[in-house]
């Protein structure tokens, strides 16, 4: 792929081919069949047209991103080229550690279908290198031999979490946008039967959350829906070819953008359904506030008496069927048969809405629009089933009904989710029965324009099972929400996990570097001992190590950071915060905690994923480490630092589509400094970068830091938010060891009182306080073998912790210093009282100091014994001296007072 | 025959003597741990208590262990070490890591049971701190870092290996124990506050607080032969003269004025070696003779042996300098100053000492220039004459008189010059 690298550096240009297909006046859009790049220094222009196969400029030259072209539009200034596309990945972009879920080793040209709901398809038009070819290769099928290297090889599907079959309808590109979709609703709501208002406001709530999830994007809501619908998982796909064919009707190229909406009001639905109904309320009135003022319409069905029938539409109608389902709006009879049947296939899932959502069936406004406009051929199940058959050449025609018919695609049935899926169904139906039977009888009569019609109704069992499989597995999914296994790998990074494939370390040979060995630490034999009594409990808990449930005093800037990076993640633009507080205030902790709960409303789809990277300025040993640890945690390259710049910056400004919002933790900011500050200046320029998506939160102990050590472009690129951790007053840690005590008893109150009013004294640091408690327990246990006390930690033992942490240890070491030690420095306070000057010089406290001797009775020293005794207490520290080559003129100072000094010598 | 028998006799008499000298040689420099620390109960039992938890129930914890030189924190840590590893629970579950200043984090990371890797040092740092990361309190074996001069790591640059090894002591990863051992009573201030936060703040103090008697005591201890010695009968003389040696008046004072110079073992330890070294087979008793030499040889001053080597030109011009010390309070002098001063006696007192050229008497102000017995005030600029540079000199006034005493015919008008008070 080499060849694409010189395509990169020559300039192209991009022109139009041919007039406007289609015109979205709404979005003011104008929709192209195809665009010529013209590459300078070549004769000949390469054209790409929707529905072939593209290669997009990525980050790594010799690997363009691949995808397959959907649609292409431009704006109404005409200037912006924007591509909707499907994307493909290689098994390099796949992530390392999930690589060898393939089983085997990639093909070379292997890629691999990518469906990822949270991916962004729309794609920048200019950044599309040319065409290439791709070819379908079924799953049981080996690698063509002999091909050209240019081809490349599609054989699975890639969902982020596994790989798996790829249905080759799949690789069928929807069809593209010739008309605009229809640009008002209105009539057409007014057109459906009884809208249903909770269900509207649903739909409602779905759309604006979706909304608000991805800025900017609302007006291309659309385009975006399309591609997400490419993106989804392989029923959405169908589904949207089924309502393609469905309707036969003058309107059938709108059908494509008809289905977006659907897609964002299925999915906000569902969760919204899932969680609460009450959030209906609240989304009521934002619906009544929306601008965007889109409409969803609910259909009430005519009641059936089955209630799983019932239960099921909701999600049905927001499933990507349910294009299809409307088409058939026609006749009642038959939706309702669809409704049926999709009962069967939502059933596994039907815990979810049991109970829920009353007889309602809603649509979002463009769904109704189609129902009203258009299409009223019944489509069955079977007929859309049938139309699964690579697509090859991007038809966008209409008359695509006509294509050839595949049946024998319904690999998924046999796995095992899906004969259980289906062994329920089976179930269902027993109890649907005839009504079944009826629909598949009405379905054959309508469907009388698919030419393998008989083929398909002998498998139509089959079929059903498929979809109910690829439906349910659609299902899944939204449940999972942001469960992308992109995101979750991206957790574990920062997690820390080392991502150094586990190699085993007994590799004869000594490595060059670390690289293949898993860095680890040997495993005990034995396993640790659990605490044994309240006391050893206590200490565990005490222990600055464990993780409490909840960090207690710091609710309040919690929550502020808590908001500053959820609004970040959620528009999905870039900040900086800075973060400061004396040691042992909780920053690290608190950041941590916030993390945590925002990765787990991530998990819960209430928020888009984001992933997590921690570095620390102190773990590294050099500023510019940072860039190469930020990028190993990012993509799992090694590089030098300055390569790795050179990578993020790439990565941070390039308008990457597959990107989701990066949060950066940077603790020990002001290691980071050099004399140039380029990698500050870096970390907080990159979030200002329009697609950087980057959340940096940077901690470091002093309150001025920006204004003392950065330089003005660098304070200010870091910005005023700012947020100050105080430290903890004495009930804030009485608080906290309390909270962390949780309920043993192993303190008297008093205790704590004194630990945390003297450590607030001093300090804050709730570290020293915890630290001290648990030498009290230790105390406490050692003396309560003695005697027995109440066995609870009291004042003695508290006050004995504090005086071992807090007492100087000067006055202990005069005492216990040897006789001609303790006279030298006499001798130096005699000196300096006669000099009148805090320093001496070793002659002149030498002198004093033999004087001394014969007061005392002793025998005078030696000048050698003297300065020996001198070098003694300069090692300790009781003495300041210089070098000792100064010999005679060595000059001393005391280190501790005076008064420590004859006291601790008055007392002997 | 009785000749060939007293020569075995001696013979066997002279080996049993050697033997007992090896034994106590070994006993005096090898630094064997002893059985039990001396004095150090409290601090033992604490140390224990702590490391056996991060052995059997993984928590991490940090300590520092500060005493003066030669005040046992060795000692007492591989005691604690030895009583630890002995313990089943830990044997098996415990790595130590020990490190010296010198030592590079390469052979940190090679001790812990790794391979050793050639990559740099943010690699290896890196490595380390997965590595670290990874272990959990439970399963991973705890992990002993035993830093000697801990206060030199606080030199590192920004204090790195220190932070990161207690912000392990101090996070939920591999349960660590950080055991510094320093002699300096400020360490706690060298640390940045970062690093000083994570520290646990515990500090075990070895201040010896020995009375005489024990010191006597620990004295004999030293010096006495094993019960298990191969001789009973030498062993038994040996130890009867020791505890004899000990009472002696002359010897008791000795072992004080080392007593009162410090407490630690190693001052005595190398008196006790000289003195156990004099010991020969003529005579196989330690004796009171050879602990005074021993300790004429530990306490005589450096400059006196230089003193005495001097010449008389050398030496009268020593005096001329002391002299001008004591008229100019310790203001420094140059050549021209202490010719002069010579000069005025040579031709005042004088009577054995003739006169000398004066570039023989720079060449040997020179000579003690190099003795550094003389030294220049400002080493670095000499732009000044060398007859005007200005000098100290570096001998005190007692050492001067004590040479001269002792300088082996000495020339009696040049010791009276000395002793008079003025030039």
């Amino acid at each position: 792929m080499s060849r694409y690298i010189t395509r990169l550096r020559m300039r192209r240009t991009y022109k139009w081919n041919g007039r406007p297909v289609g015109e979205d006046r709404k979005l003011k859009r104008k929709y192209y069949e195809s665009m010529s790049i013209s590459v300078e220094g070549k004769t000949e222009d390469a054209t790409v047209s929707s529905g072939q196969y593209i290669l997009i400029e990525g980050d790594d030259d010799d690997n363009p991103f691949v995808a397959q072209l959907h649609k292409l539009y431009t704006d109404d200034s005409g200037k912006k080229k924007t591509a909707v596309v499907q994307w493909f990945v290689r098994m390099c972009e796949v992530p390392q550690n999930k690589r060898k879920l393939l089983g085997r080793d990639p093909h070379p040209q292997e890629i691999f279908f990518y469906q990822d709901r949270s991916c962004d398809n729309e794609v920048d038009g200019e950044t599309i290198l040319g065409a290439v070819q791709i070819e379908y290769v079924p799953a049981e099928n080996s690698f063509p031999e002999g091909k050209s290297k240019d081809i490349l090889f599609v054989k699975l599907l890639w969902d982020t979490k596994s790989f798996k079959a790829l249905d080759p309808e799949l690789m069928q590109p929807p069809q593209s946008p010739k008309s605009p979709p229809p640009s008002s609703r209105g009539p057409q709501t007014r057109a459906l039967p009884t809208p249903d208002l909770s269900v509207m406001k649903r739909a409602m709530s779905g759309t604006l959350t979706r909304g608000s999830m991805s800025t900017g994007k609302m007006n291309s809501s659309e385009a975006e829906s399309l591609h997400s619908a490419s993106k989804l998982s392989a029923a959405k796909a169908l589904s949207a070819k089924r309502r393609s064919r469905a309707s036969s009707g003058p309107h059938v190229r709108k059908k494509l953008d008809l289905c977006s909406p659907t897609k964002n009001v299925s999915r906000d639905d569902v969760l919204g359904e899932i969680l609460d109904e009450h959030t209906e309320k609240t989304l009521t009135s934002k619906l009544n506030t929306s601008p965007t003022g889109r409409i969803s319409i609910s259909i009430r069905l005519t009641p059936l008496n089955l209630n799983e029938e019932e239960r099921v539409f909701p999600l049905s109608s927001h499933s990507p069927d349910k294009p299809k389902l409307t088409a058939h709006d026609k006749d009642d009879a038959t939706s309702v048969f669809l409704g049926v049947q999709s009962i069967g296939d939502d059933d596994p899932d039907s815990l979810i809405n049991t109970s829920r959502t009353p007889r309602k069936r809603e649509a979002t406004p463009r769904r109704a629009g189609l129902r009203g406009l258009k299409a009223r051929t019944p489509s069955r199940r079977k007929d859309s089933a049938a139309l699964r058959e690579p697509a090859l050449a991007a038809l966008a025609e209409e008359e695509h009904e006509d294509s050839p018919i595949q049946t024998a695609a319904t690999p998924r049935s046999k796995r095992k989710s899906a004969q259980l899926v289906s062994s329920r169904i089976r179930k269902q139906l027993n109890v649907l029965g005839n009504k079944v039977d009826r629909l598949s009888d009405g379905d054959d009569d309508d469907d009388c324009f698919i030419p393998t019609k008989t083929d398909l109704q002998s498998s139509s069992d089959e079929e059903e099972e498929a979809k109910i499989d690829s439906e349910d597995e659609l299902i899944v999914k939204k449940r999972r929400g942001s469960r992308t296994p992109r995101s979750t790998e991206k957790t574990r990074v920062t997690a820390r996990t080392p991502r150094k494939t586990p190699i085993k370390k007994t590799a004869p040979a000594t490595p060059r570097t670390p690289r293949h060995a898993t860095p680890s630490i040997p495993s005990r034999s034995a396993p640790a001992r659990k605490p044994g009594n309240v006391l050893e409990e206590a200490r565990a808990r005490l222990h600055v190590s464990s993780v409490p449930e909840s960090l207690p005093c710091r609710e309040q800037e919690f929550q502020d950071i808590y908001n500053f990076v959820e609004s970040k993640v959620i528009d999905g633009t870039g900040g900086c915060m800075y973060i400061s507080g004396v040691p042992g205030t909780g920053k690290t902790a608190t950041v941590h905690e916030v993390v945590r709960s925002l990765q787990q409303s991530a998990e819960q789809d209430e928020i888009p994923h984001f992933h997590f990277i921690e570095i620390n300025g102190m773990k590294m040993t050099d500023p510019h480490q940072a860039y190469v640890q930020i990028l190993q945690k990012l993509t799992d390259q090694k590089a030098t630092p300055d390569h790795a710049a050179a990578l993020l910056e790439k990565r941070f400004s390039a308008p990457a589509p597959k990107k989701e919002t990066t949060v950066l933790l940077v603790d020990e900011l002001d290691l980071l400094w050099t004399r140039k500050q380029n990698v500050m200046y870096n970390l907080f320029d990159w979030p200002t970068r329009r697609n950087a998506r980057l959340v940096v939160l940077t901690i470091a102990n002093t309150m001025d830091l920006p204004e003392r050590i950065m330089i003005n472009r660098v304070a200010s690129r870091l910005g005023l938010t700012r947020m100050s951790f105080q430290p903890y007053t004495f009930k804030q840690l009485q608080q906290i060891i309390t909270s962390r005590l949780n309920r043993v008893k192993a303190f008297e109150e008093d205790a704590l009182q004194l630990v945390s009013r003297k450590v607030a004294a001093l300090s804050g640091d709730a570290r020293r306080c915890l630290d001290i408690c648990r030498r009290a327990t230790e105390i406490c246990e050692h003396s309560g073998s003695q005697k027995n006390g109440s066995g609870l930690v009291g004042m003695s033992h508290v006050m004995e912790a504090l005086d071992e942490m807090f007492s100087s240890s000067y006055i202990a070491a005069i005492r216990c210093a040897s006789v001609q030690e303790q006279l030298f420095l006499r001798a130096v306070i005699a000196e300096f009282r006669r000099l009148g000057l805090e320093e001496a010089t070793f002659q002149q406290v030498f002198v004093q100091h033999q004087a001394l001797c014969r007061v005392e009775g002793l025998q005078p020293v030696s000048v050698s014994e003297g300065l020996a005794v001198c070098q003694r207490l300069g090692s300790c520290r009781l003495l300041l001296l210089e070098g000792s080559r100064l010999d005679l003129f060595l000059r001393i100072r005391l280190n501790v007072s005076q008064d420590d000094v004859l006291y601790a010598l008055k007392a002997d | 025959v009785q000749d060939r028998c007293g020569c075995v006799l001696m013979m066997l008499c002279d080996g049993v003597c050697v033997q007992a000298q090896k034994l106590l040689r070994e006993r005096l420099c090898h630094q064997k741990l002893p059985d039990q620390p001396v004095g150090l109960d409290s601090q033992y039992k604490h140390l224990l208590e702590l490391l056996r938890r991060t052995a059997v129930h993984g928590e991490s914890n940090s300590v520092l262990i500060v005493g003066p030189r030669g005040s046992g924190k060795t000692m007492l840590l591989g005691c604690v070490l030895r009583e630890l590893m002995s313990l089943k629970e830990a044997q098996k579950n415990v790595l130590l890591v020990e490190l010296n200043e010198k030592l590079q984090l390469c052979n940190e990371t090679k001790s812990l049971g790794f391979l050793v890797f050639q990559g740099s040092f943010a690699e290896n740092l890196a490595f380390l701190l997965e590595a670290l990361k990874k272990g959990d309190k439970s399963s991973s074996r705890p992990v002993l870092f035993v830093l000697d001069e801990f206060d030199l790591f606080a030199h590192h640059k920004n204090q790195t290996l220190l932070y990161n090894l207690l912000d392990v002591s101090q996070s939920a990863q591999t349960p660590v124990a950080v055991l510094g051992l320093t002699c300096r009573l400020d360490v706690l201030e060298l640390l940045e506050k970062r690093v000083k936060s994570r520290f646990s703040h515990r500090q075990i103090h070895l201040f010896s607080s020995l009375s005489f008697a024990q010191y006597l005591d620990v004295v004999r201890a030293q010096l006495s032969l094993p019960p298990d010695f191969p001789d009973p009968k030498f062993s038994d003389e040996w130890n009867h003269s020791v505890t004899k040696l000990c009472e002696d008046k002359t010897v008791e004072e000795i072992l004080r004025r080392n007593f009162n110079g410090s407490k630690d073992f190693r001052s005595l330890h190398s008196l006790l070696f000289l003195a156990v070294s004099r010991v020969s087979v003529s005579h196989s008793t330690l004796r009171e003779a050879d602990l005074i030499e021993a300790w004429r040889l530990i306490s005589v001053d450096s400059k006196a042996n230089v003193l005495h080597g001097l010449s008389i030109l050398e030496l009268c011009l020593i005096i001329a300098m002391k002299h001008l010390n004591d008229t100019y309070d310790g203001e420094p002098f140059n050549f021209q100053m202490v010719h002069n001063e010579f000069k005025k006696f040579i031709q005042r007192k004088s009577h054995s000492i003739h006169k000398f050229e004066k570039p023989v008497v720079m060449k040997a102000f020179e000579h003690l220039l190099q003795l550094e017995l003389v030294r220049p005030v400002d080493s670095g600029v000499c732009k000044v004459q060398r007859e005007y540079q200005l000098m100290r000199l570096m001998l005190e006034h007692g050492q001067v008189m004590e040479a001269l005493q002792r300088y082996p015919q000495c020339p009696t008008d040049v010791k009276q010059w000395a002793l008079s008070a003025f030039g």
